[in-house]
């Protein structure tokens, strides 16, 4: 997919991604000659589709993440389907406090090893050595994991 | 009606159906969506796991019912016994059984920084299958919007498969067998994933009706231009204990004929083995140690080591 400005004959560049929830999405691009702004907005439909192709309008915020797809599609997957990860899963001195343990334990444990992961990197990254709830929340912000 | 100077004002103004707008090849930028760089980027991602497989070979039909997953979970178990390192997915999502059929039924793959590392089931074959992954009997439904689901379910299928294949630690492999589910279309949708598999085994009953379906496949396979395509005939006849002769199952044509009729060579004739049914419904698949089709299951996997990608070839 490409956006072009027509006034200008300029490649519009994407701006920013919103997803409000209700399975719909909206994408920003601009054009960087005249500044004018346009909205993709799809349906839920429209939105599932490219979901199925396990990509993300915009590129992606975080690298896709081994088994993303089939993680975040199944229905009903079995809780303890996968092994949970093992130490050397989580280098490095970051910790959980124990609210946002609390937190993650709420994450279906078919995901959580992956959402884990996500947070563990983003605050390693960030030289954050304790991941709080307000880690959880910034990261949730700064990365665009809405779905998470 | 329309005057002269309105005319020469519309034609000098083009509309907006005849004006030049730059086509999607003229332009020359990445696409900002980044939806065709992260299609690429998955592509990357399957190729150099398969890297380290020495011969990725897919378990075809097209037609259901014709025992592809036991002749996997029996190919698989007969590759190992020779002492080739052997993979299996189960491609066969909505209908898995081969989990079950190699013993993988209760293992759970670990959730590794990597991938999934594959649980380990009969005579060390490593596998991943959407059985392990759902509740027993559960039906396989895919998160999304109701209605018109077949607008998406294909595409969600195939990305799956493409974990399966890609994010699974696989390591180093000599064979990754993959079932192909029932339908041409499945055969495609793999071929999409992997393009150039070292081998194809397509597996038929002697039935004229599953014969026509598998002319079919092979038909699709030879416009891909996959070269090494085998023909498997299933249940090619039964010995009834205290029998000397095998008597056929079904009113078709012999293994020979119908290897002749689709125009592949025939790579084996596996005869209905209710032993091996049983073992390999119990999660242990004799293979080559089976009583009947043992001998023909020990032919087929000397057939794919001999093969392209195969052991014996790179020797």
């Amino acid at each position: 997919m490409k956006f072009l400005c027509l006034a200008c004959d300029e490649v519009m560049t994407f701006a920013e991604r919103q997803l409000p929830g209700d399975g719909t999405l909206t994408a920003v691009f601009t054009c960087s000659s005249c500044g004018r702004d346009m909205a993709l907005l799809t349906n839920p439909m429209e939105t599932q589709l490219v979901t199925s192709l396990g990509v993300e309008i915009g590129g992606r915020t975080v690298p896709e993440q081994p088994f993303q797809q089939t993680r975040t599609s199944l229905e009903s997957p079995r809780e303890d389907a996968l092994a949970p990860p093992g130490t050397d899963d989580a280098p490095g001195p970051v910790v959980w406090s124990g609210e946002a343990s609390e937190r993650l334990e709420a994450v279906p444990r078919f995901v959580r090893g992956m959402v884990k992961r996500i947070y563990g990197e983003y605050a390693r990254e960030r030289g954050i050595e304790v991941i709080t709830p307000g880690v959880m929340d910034q990261a949730r912000s700064d990365l665009g994991l809405e779905s998470m | 009606m329309e005057t002269r100077p309105d005319l020469e004002a519309r034609v000098a103004k083009p509309s907006a159906s005849s004006r030049k707008i730059r086509g999607y090849a003229e332009v020359t930028h990445e696409t900002e969506s980044g939806v065709l760089e992260q299609v690429v980027a998955q592509r990357g991602r399957l190729e150099r796991r398969l890297a380290s497989v020495g011969a990725v070979i897919a378990i075809a039909s097209g037609k259901g019912g014709v025992g592809k997953s036991a002749i996997t979970a029996n190919l698989a178990v007969a590759l190992a016994d020779r002492g080739a390192r052997v993979g299996a997915v189960d491609a066969d999502l909505n209908g898995p059984s081969l989990g079950r059929m190699l013993g993988l039924l209760g293992a759970r793959p670990l959730d590794g920084p990597d991938g999934l590392v594959p649980p380990t089931g009969s005579r060390g074959v490593v596998g991943i299958s959407t059985e392990l992954l759902l509740e027993q009997d559960a039906a396989l439904r895919w998160r999304g919007p109701d209605g018109d689901r077949f607008v998406w379910q294909g595409v969600t299928e195939a990305g799956v498969l493409r974990e399966f294949l890609g994010d699974v630690v696989w390591g180093e492999l000599d064979y990754l067998l993959v079932d192909i589910p029932p339908g041409t279309d499945k055969i495609g949708r793999f071929l999409d994933l992997v393009p150039d598999p070292a081998q194809v085994i397509l597996v038929t009953i002697p039935s004229r009706v599953a014969v026509s379906v598998v002319a079919r496949s092979a038909s699709l396979l030879e416009d891909a231009g996959v070269d090494e395509v085998g023909l498997v005939v299933n249940m090619a006849g039964y010995t009834p204990a205290g029998a000397d002769e095998p008597v056929p199952l079904f009113h078709g044509d012999g293994a020979g004929a119908v290897s002749e009729s689709i125009g592949l060579e025939l790579w084996a004739r596996i005869p209905f083995d209710p032993e091996l049914g049983a073992r390999t419904d119990e999660g242990d698949p004799p293979g080559a140690r089976a009583a009947a089709a043992g001998e023909a299951l020990r032919g087929l996997a000397e057939r794919v080591e001999r093969g392209p990608g195969g052991r014996e070839r790179a020797r």
